[in-house]
């Protein structure tokens, strides 16, 4: 498949020259090259100090440094772990793999850097001979990486005791709540840049030591305990953030879209119905939350409790989904895609319309409604900032919380429907409707639940997230927010939840990191869609079903191996 | 015209009377009376596109029939696949359609879904309604795979078997239904000779579970020592109908595979 006449050459080029090299001598080069690098982080690599993390500095690694340095440590670690007594517990396949996908990365981050410092400080000139000795050590750490010996994938299947394992889970999503604060609070885009790079390669490399999969058989043999801590990470957030409200308000944000992700991914990726139109039912709900909010611009003076405003919101979304749902789902695949976008506009533009002039007076047309106030539910005014075990957070932090609670909900919807008779019938349409409706399921209702359901579940955030962003207008609930939903469940992964969160998380985090992410959004977008469905076309993170769809052989073993632990459970 | 068995053996579970299916100037079944009885096996043969499985679809309600009429112990089949297996006639496909991304007991679950009925609300709170009707699907399907041989099976996915387990799998998906008429639209094509006696068997333990058969097929050995009588389709309409040995012999029967002027040797 990838295999196209220059990688092909390549890599039997290397494969020579891998025999040739005894692996010691590979080994011990790659050493070299990891001290090196490592070394090269103690240098200036930069005359001008205005580049991002000042690497002017002798003897104090800064900025993009301290990525390489870290990479170069833990391969040295791993170099000198494959000649200990421990490999065979620790690196049973062997680290060659590890060890170069590290020396990619820190080759990566320094010529990065080395080159960045050229373009922007106005001239290769201003690296200093320590950027180019520490390039000169990544080369020789890259090439002596590839020299390696081949490892043979590795498979961790310890059984630690359960209150081990349980800290494990706890450590790494402690660890990954700590990776993503520090992330956020890099502000230039060429060290934010670097991180990524490093972190990607970090991560590779504890997959090639089998380590991934090794934590996620700990998560799922774990499920409830992982699923908790995860949430207690989660809400942990705030705290890492204090008082300050930027990211906050950012991770509302990306909550919201996220919930209506998964939602939506019960409809595209449990029933299989490519719903192009789905952003209108969050708009319904929001529209619904800023009309019942008492705001000044509302039409409707009744302002409810939110706990029912909630519950009318999910309800008109419900019944919205099933009128705009009888008549769509009779059609199938492309057809359901293009008649659900037209649908999705009809919303926009009758939202638009009802202003009074061109229809009755129901949401001030293209005005909106601005100046909803903030949420005041369970005695809580959200609009001020509260002091939690003895911290004072953030107002953002309020609908944080809410937003957490809220998607809670959605994922146990979306786990509880999908081990159920309904999620199973779900599957089956969406492999094979004519063969489904055989089997005796009403694919027309069961569509329609799924339709329905999932169009409340985005209804009701909808009402938060009225709140949250104070202000909403028809154009924010156009086609093309639809589409970014639909890119979030694709690119992390159709059918699953963790799919969808990551999704949702990289489609907002990126363009607020990146200033030419925003301003090219859609071509970013488009050219990641492409990659992604060129390379690996299940998603990110891929349902273990969709995963077999494109590479069956080793998925149906661990999907069988698992069921059966699933039966004797 | 057709020479019809006048008094069919056992009381009738389905009864089929003048069904004709037109697609625009084609007429692929033309008129057929048709009757099962209890704990019949009735074999269906005919030359390629004689409109055989186009005959199934008139019952199962993937196709609504031109004329006719569908009775399934004394009420009128409606038009609807799901509403026809709810009401116990289950079937398979000549075109083996299974579910090849799940399991092969979630295959067979998802047969169990019209006669389960846990909702949304139940299946989100997971009260004890759901845990019961959970475990017996799960229970019913494993023993249905233990049926047809396939238990050892349970847990790959459907797409990884091989051929002839993957429509063994589809009769038990279509068993799960607990239907009282089972239609197999050519159940052994593509199995080796030790898979077809396997599938012999099987029909004949399908039948001994209280079951009515009408099995479509080309292997008239299969067919003819499987049969309790068999109908013969020849382009749309019954050509003839009677015990095995009647059949075997007659020459029409003989004519039309062989072939004959009026050409019904065409391509299904
Ligand atoms: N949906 C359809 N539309 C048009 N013609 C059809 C359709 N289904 C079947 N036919 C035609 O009906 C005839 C009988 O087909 P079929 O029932 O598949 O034959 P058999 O199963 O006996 O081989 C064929 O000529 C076929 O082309
Ligand atoms: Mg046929």
């Amino acid at each position: 498949m990838s295999g196209s006449g220059v990688t092909t050459a390549r890599r039997r080029l290397i494969e020579r020259a891998r025999g040739r090299v005894p692996a010691t001598t590979a080994r011990a080069a790659a050493l070299l090259g990891a001290v090196l690098s490592l070394a090269s982080t103690f240098l200036a690599w930069s005359y001008g100090s205005a580049f991002p993390g000042n690497l002017t500095i002798y003897g104090y690694p800064g900025g993009a440094q301290v990525y390489v340095l870290v990479l170069a440590l833990v391969a040295i670690v791993l170099l000198l772990l494959e000649v200990s007594p421990l490999r065979r517990v620790l690196a049973p396949g062997g680290a060659g793999g590890a060890v170069r996908v590290l020396a990619s990365g820190v080759f990566l981050v320094t010529a990065f850097t080395v080159l960045a410092i050229g373009v922007e400080l106005g001239g290769l000139i201003n690296v200093e001979w320590g950027g180019w000795a520490a390039l000169l050590a990544a080369a020789v750490f890259v090439v002596a990486g590839r020299l390696l010996p081949d490892d043979r994938p590795a498979v961790w299947s310890y059984r630690l005791p359960d209150w081990v394992e349980f800290l494990i889970i706890a450590l790494v999503l402690g660890l990954a709540l700590a990776a993503f604060v520090e992330a956020l609070a890099i502000p230039e885009w060429e060290i934010f840049l670097c991180f990524l790079v490093a972190l990607g390669g970090a991560l590779t490399a504890a997959w090639r030591l089998g380590l991934v999969s090794w934590i996620s058989e700990v998560g799922t043999r774990h499920r409830g305990v992982t699923v908790t801590a995860a949430f207690l990470v989660a809400a942990a957030f705030p705290f890492t953030q204090g008082s300050d409200n930027h990211w906050l308000n950012v991770m509302v944000n990306v909550g919201i879209f996220a919930t209506t992700a998964i939602g939506l991914n019960i409809v595209v990726g449990l029933a299989g119905l490519l719903d192009l139109g789905y952003v209108a039912f969050l708009g319904v709900g929001a529209y619904v939350g800023a009309l019942l909010s008492g705001a000044a611009a509302s039409t409707i003076g009744w302002n409810p409790p939110f706990a029912v405003t909630v519950v009318i919101g999910a309800v008109i979304t419900a019944i919205v989904g099933v009128l705009i749902g009888t008549p769509t789902l009779r059609v199938r695949g492309d057809y359901l895609a293009i008649v659900t976008l037209g649908f999705g506009e009809i919303f926009r533009i009758t939202v638009n319309n009802l202003d009074g002039s061109t229809g009755p007076q129901v949401t001030n047309g293209p005005n909106g409604i601005p100046g909803i106030p903030d949420l005041k539910f369970l005695g809580i005014d959200f609009g001020q900032s509260h002091t939690v075990f003895g911290m004072n957070l953030g107002y953002f932090a309020n609908y944080f919380f809410l937003e957490l609670v809220l998607m809670a909900f959605v994922i146990l919807v979306f786990s509880r429907m999908n081990n159920s008779r309904l999620g199973r019938a779900w599957l089956a349409i969406r492999e094979d409707e004519v063969a489904a409706q055989a089997a005796g399921i009403n694919t027309f209702r069961l569509k329609l639940l799924a339709f329905a359901l999932g169009a409340t579940l985005a209804g009701m955030a909808g009402t938060i997230q009225a709140h949250a962003i104070s202000s909403i207008t028809p154009d924010s609930y156009q086609f093309l927010n639809s589409a970014f939903l639909v890119a979030a469940v694709v690119l992390g992964g159709m059918g699953t939840v963790t799919g969808a969160l990551l999704g949702s998380v990289v489609l907002l985090l990126l363009p607020e990191k990146f200033r030419f992410f925003q301003d090219n959004k859609l071509l970013i977008f488009g050219v990641t869609l492409v990659l992604v469905m060129r390379f690996r076309p299940e998603g990110v993170i891929a349902n273990k079903r969709r995963k077999a769809e494109f590479h069956e052989e080793e998925i149906s073993e661990e999907l069988g191996r698992e069921a059966r632990a699933e039966g004797a459970r | 015209m057709t020479a019809t068995v006048g008094d069919t053996p056992h009381k009738p579970v389905l009864r089929v009377s003048g069904v004709t299916m037109r697609f625009g100037g084609l007429t692929a079944v033309d008129g057929v009376d048709f009757t099962v009885g209890e704990q019949e096996i009735v074999g269906l043969i005919g030359p390629n596109g004689a409109g055989k499985t186009t005959f199934f679809n008139c019952l199962t309600g993937m196709y609504v029939p031109t004329a006719g009429q569908v009775i399934y112990r004394g009420t009128p089949l409606s038009g609807r696949p799901d509403l026809v297996t709810k009401a116990g006639v289950a079937r398979t496909f000549q075109n083996i359609r299974l579910f090849p991304n799940m399991t092969v007991v979630e295959n067979v679950k998802v047969g169990r879904h019209c006669r389960t009925t846990v909702g949304a609300l139940s299946a989100l709170v997971r009260g004890p309604k759901y845990r019961r009707e959970e475990r017996e699907t799960e229970a019913q399907a494993r023993e249905l795979l233990d049926f047809v041989g396939l238990a050892d099976a349970a847990d790959d996915l459907a797409r990884n078997l091989p051929y002839g387990d993957q429509r063994r799998l589809e009769i038990a998906r279509a068993l799960a239904s607990d239907p009282g008429l089972l239609l197999l639209d050519e159940p052994t094509a593509g199995m080796n000779p030790l898979e077809t006696a396997q599938t012999k068997d099987l029909v004949f333990k399908i039948r001994d579970r209280g079951l009515a058969v009408v099995v479509i097929e080309h292997d008239m050995r299969f067919i003819f020592t499987l049969c309790d009588r068999v109908a013969v389709l020849v382009q749309g309409r019954k050509l003839i109908e009677g015990s095995p040995a009647q059949v075997q012999h007659d020459e029409r029967v003989i004519a039309a595979y062989i072939g004959t002027p009026a050409g019904s040797e065409q391509q299904a």
